[in-house]
């Protein structure tokens, strides 16, 4: 019975190729709009997710506060208001991972002829840990390094083609001031951060370093900002209460007196982010989704003339013993193939779209097996809703009207 | 005698007009035993065409009662009567009907595809079909590509290939040149001698002389109802329950290649 009537629509279709054709373009540029579109919107949610994963997961950021000299208020993180047992006593805190307190300055570093000028973040073993990011050639400096404050550093990637360029940094120095110091490994690149900063373009070494031979801080301990990384996304609202308590308590605030410190949820900055690209895609989406509206309705216009054309046709069956659900399945598979076809085009012109939007424009485009199975069924689902009212308006046709019908 | 194929107790049909309700169809009653071959005739608007609807399960009645094969139609619902049109009904129509894009064996085999059989199957009844009404060779060509005596032989075909009880035949020779009209109407004589139940409407005397009894309608009422004077027939009664299946008359004088 469906080989029957899959010929049956085969058939009717090719009798006129040209309609048939021109209906299915309807649905190959919708279903085309609707894959290139998601295969768009996905990509950029799939780079925002990248640089999300880059910045580290569930972690806060505690700056010091500013310094305020005769009205004239610096920016955060400049007044040494936070310092290294602030970072201890938070790491007693119920729902913390690991804590890394980090004092930074920009400095001038030289190797042979070349000098480059980049931000120092000095800071304790965890820091790799909290913010995600692995040293990928050599290795991380210890605790002992921080204790004894030796002239050790970690290169940025950035950092270690301007001052070494070709060569092998591991193992070799370069010099702050007239101070060498010893690259013990290169940090895995890491991109730019949502403000499209280079990340990479950074020095990390012990906090004593730092404080001692670097920047020679008036403040023993003072830090600039503390990370701190929560255990898991769950405990962070409970975490940042505990945290603002906790360093008021340290700073003796009084009540209502302002906070001498900034406290920043990094993973609701970049949620933020993320909500922005998720939005975007949708709306790319919906828009190309009007396009396969568009479609449906074309089949819907081709199907109501097509069972004009053929009441005769259907009369004749209906005399001859076909049911109201053979002319109305007959009719229904003839949509759904029309649509199914148009679906299998326009992926594969959408799939094509969006490769070349990958190489010409080189966007991050993402195909997920999930989409595409998306657009068949949406494609099944428009030849049944579109195809549904003409063919029941076939079977319902009175057999003796259709048989006179010239 | 056995049970009546058709049995039709105070028919009638009322169409809603804008001027009210005309009456197509007033009391009519009529019986038809197995085997016979009933020719109605009437002149335009005497409600033969209504009747034959009817008989036809393509309309029903506004009152009266029609039994077909011992089933009230009136009791039956729309797939009921749907399997009545395919399996115990074969239709032929003046304009042949037969679907234009269609080959003459898939034109043949259409009925089976609404009784659900096999693919295999239908072919080879529909070639079978094709060989008894002397087209054989045609099973792949299209219709138009056969004339019109030709293809009503294959519309004929399309109705006996679900081997039903009552062929009815809306002007089968219509359309036909008299010489034409005979053939066709041998092949009708031919099924009835099976003993097929055959009715048909007619507005030619002499087209209606091939049947055993003639019923004339007038004003939707039955005004005639007489055996017809056909000396080469059997008696009705006694349809050749022994007859097997004998190929028909093939067709004569023109013959066998396409005609075009």
């Amino acid at each position: 019975m469906l080989g029957a009537m899959l010929r049956e629509a085969w058939r009717a279709m090719g009798a006129n190729r040209l309609r048939t054709f021109l209906t299915m373009l309807g649905m190959v540029i919708g279903v085309g709009a609707v894959v290139l579109m998601m295969a768009i919107g996905q990509g950029a949610q799939y780079a925002v997710a990248q640089t999300i994963s880059s910045m580290g997961s569930n972690i806060f950021v505690v700056l010091s506060g500013y310094t305020s000299v005769g009205g004239v208020r610096t920016g955060g993180g400049s007044a040494p208001t936070l310092n290294v047992s602030d970072a201890e006593a938070i790491a007693e805190l119920d729902g913390v991972d690991t804590v890394a307190p980090v004092h930074w300055g920009s400095v001038q570093m030289v190797r042979g002829p070349n000098n480059w000028n980049a931000w120092v973040h000095g800071t304790v073993p965890a820091y790799f840990d909290a913010r995600s990011w692995p040293v990928a050639e050599g290795g991380a400096f210890t605790d002992s390094d921080l204790r004894a404050a030796t002239r050790v550093a970690v290169l940025g990637r950035t950092v270690a083609q301007n001052l070494f360029g070709d060569e092998d940094p591991v193992g070799k120095t370069f010099r702050i001031g007239q101070a060498p110091f010893t690259v013990l490994g290169i940090l895995a690149p890491k991109g730019q951060n949502l403000e499209g900063r280079d990340q990479d373009d950074l020095v990390v070494m012990p906090l004593t370093t730092a404080q001692r031979r670097v920047f020679g801080t008036a403040f023993q301990g003072s830090v600039r900002q503390i990370l701190v990384k929560a255990s898991a996304p769950e405990v962070m609202p409970a975490l940042e209460r505990n945290m603002e308590s906790l360093l008021r308590q340290r700073h003796r605030l009084r009540e209502g007196a302002d906070n001498d410190f900034t406290l920043r949820n990094l993973t609701a900055v970049a949620e933020s982010a993320a909500a922005t690209t998720r939005v975007m895609s949708l709306l790319l989406g919906a828009i190309a989704s009007v396009s396969l509206l568009v479609g449906g309705i074309g089949i819907m216009n081709i199907m109501l003339v097509s069972v004009t054309e053929r009441t005769r046709e259907i009369g004749i069956r209906m005399a001859i013993g076909a049911r109201e659900r053979d002319i109305l399945a007959q009719f229904l598979l003839e949509a759904v193939i029309i649509s199914v076809i148009g679906c299998a085009i326009g992926l594969g012109l959408g799939l094509g779209g969006a490769l070349l939007a990958n190489q010409l424009a080189k966007m991050t485009v993402v195909v997920s097996g999930s989409s595409v199975l998306t657009a068949f069924g949406v494609a099944a689902g428009v030849g049944v809703f579109f195809g549904f009212y003409p063919a029941k308006k076939a079977a319902g046709l009175d057999p003796i009207e259709a048989l006179r019908y010239q | 005698m056995s049970e009546a194929v058709i049995r039709v107790e105070g028919l009638a049909k009322d169409y809603d007009t804008p001027a009210g309700p005309f009456p197509a169809l007033k009391d009519v009653s009529l019986d038809v035993a197995p085997g016979e071959f009933v020719a109605i005739m009437g002149p335009s608007g005497s409600g033969k065409s209504t009747f034959m609807n009817i008989l036809g399960c393509l309309d029903r009645p506004s009152r009266g009662r029609y039994l077909l094969a011992g089933r009230d139609v009136a009791k039956l619902d729309k797939d009921e009567t749907a399997a009545l049109r395919n399996r115990t009904i074969g239709f032929v129509f003046q304009g042949f009907n037969l679907l234009p894009r269609m080959s003459l064996a898939d034109n043949v085999a259409l009925p089976l595809v609404y009784s659900a059989i096999g693919h295999e199957e239908r072919l080879a009844r529909a070639g079978a079909m094709l060989e008894k009404v002397g087209l054989g060779g045609y099973a792949g060509s299209l219709p138009s590509r056969i004339s019109g005596g030709q293809q009503q032989r294959v519309a004929i075909a399309r109705a006996l290939v679900n081997d039903p009880r009552l062929i009815l035949a809306d002007e089968p020779t219509g359309n036909l040149d008299s010489h034409t009209s005979e053939e066709i109407m041998g092949v009708f004589r031919a099924l009835n001698d099976e003993g097929i139940t055959v009715v048909l409407i007619t507005h030619e005397n002499d087209i209606a002389q091939h049947a055993r009894r003639l019923v004339r309608f007038l004003d939707g009422r039955i005004v005639e109802d007489r055996p017809t004077l056909q000396p080469a027939h059997s008696p009705p009664t006694l349809p050749s329950a022994a007859s097997g299946r004998h190929p028909l008359p093939r067709e004569g004088g023109r013959g066998e290649g396409p005609p075009c």
